[in-house]
């Protein structure tokens, strides 16, 4: 097998990124806290959530841009296929679940573990074994045992 | 724009660019990963686990230090007990992520590229960030 360089490289940035983050600012890289917090937070609190969101957004769409076949939109690249309800539906359960559960890949996975929190740890374990289960349930359609 | 605003926008930065290009936008990626009877794909695996190794060292050093760059403290979480919300809400979250494949982060990454799915979905959460202000607290 050969070693999957842009997996580890691409992990390595998105560590940088929530080091680079605290450094600077104290805070920490939770996707769901930024974006929720861009939009209902004090005034002198959106401008730095806004910034990263922009950033993330710019630079995620530059390397897609330059991944993509000379030709053709980037998009193609992503998937096309799932119905708006279903989109709909495990938006709001994403949504409603990082708020409740107080983070989500990011902010539990890359940033609260690696500090060594006993909730984030717990909450990362829950939420992949739902999200396996959820998984098999959609694809296989029955019970994984 | 402050010091700090601006390094917020290279951190997201960094962190997009990641995400792109450890194949972690592609919902199908995401699900390959998940999807433990199927083909597995453990490209998400090796993200996850380089990140969380330049995070806990990286961490680690800053937090040596007695207050930001940019900013007069750090602002940790301060949450300890593990209770029924972080569970239940994580529970919902898995939920959403194995049915569509979206974490927060990709899912906002997709609307660079105005992906059909990100148009949907990211809406979508935001109404449950809503939901959830408006109905727990």
């Amino acid at each position: 097998m050969n070693p999957p360089w842009s997996a580890l490289a691409g992990g390595a940035l998105i560590g940088i990124a929530a080091v680079c983050l605290l450094s600077a600012t104290g805070r920490v890289a939770g996707i769901s806290g930024i974006a929720a917090g861009s939009l209902h937070a004090d005034r002198g609190e959106r401008g730095w959530r806004w910034a990263f969101l922009m950033g993330l957004m710019a630079a995620a769409g530059l390397v897609l841009w330059w991944q993509s076949v000379p030709g053709s939109t980037p998009r193609v690249l992503l998937r096309d296929t799932l119905p708006a309800w279903q989109l709909i539906g495990a938006g709001l359960l994403v949504g409603f679940g990082t708020r409740l559960g107080s983070g989500c890949t990011s902010g539990h996975g890359v940033c609260g573990m690696a500090r060594g929190s006993k909730r984030s740890l717990l909450a990362v374990l829950v939420f992949m074994a739902c999200a396996m289960l959820t998984t098999f349930v959609v694809r296989h359609g029955g019970a994984p045992l | 724009m402050s010091r700090a605003v601006w390094a917020a926008a290279v951190a997201g930065a960094l962190f997009g660019a990641g995400l792109a290009l450890s194949g972690m936008t592609d919902a199908r990626r995401v699900l390959g990963f998940l999807d433990i009877r199927g083909e597995f794909d453990p490209t998400l695996i090796w993200v996850l686990g380089s990140a969380l190794l330049v995070s806990a060292i990286g961490q680690r050093r800053v937090l040596r230090r007695t207050q930001p760059w940019f900013a007069l403290r750090f602002q940790l979480p301060t949450a300890r007990d593990v209770d029924a919300r972080l569970l239940l809400g994580a529970a919902l979250f898995g939920i959403g992520w194995g049915w569509a494949g979206y974490c927060p982060g990709p899912a906002i990454a997709g609307l660079a590229v105005a992906s059909r799915e990100a148009l949907w979905f990211v809406p979508a959460m935001v109404l449950g960030f809503w939901l959830h202000d408006r109905l727990v607290h």
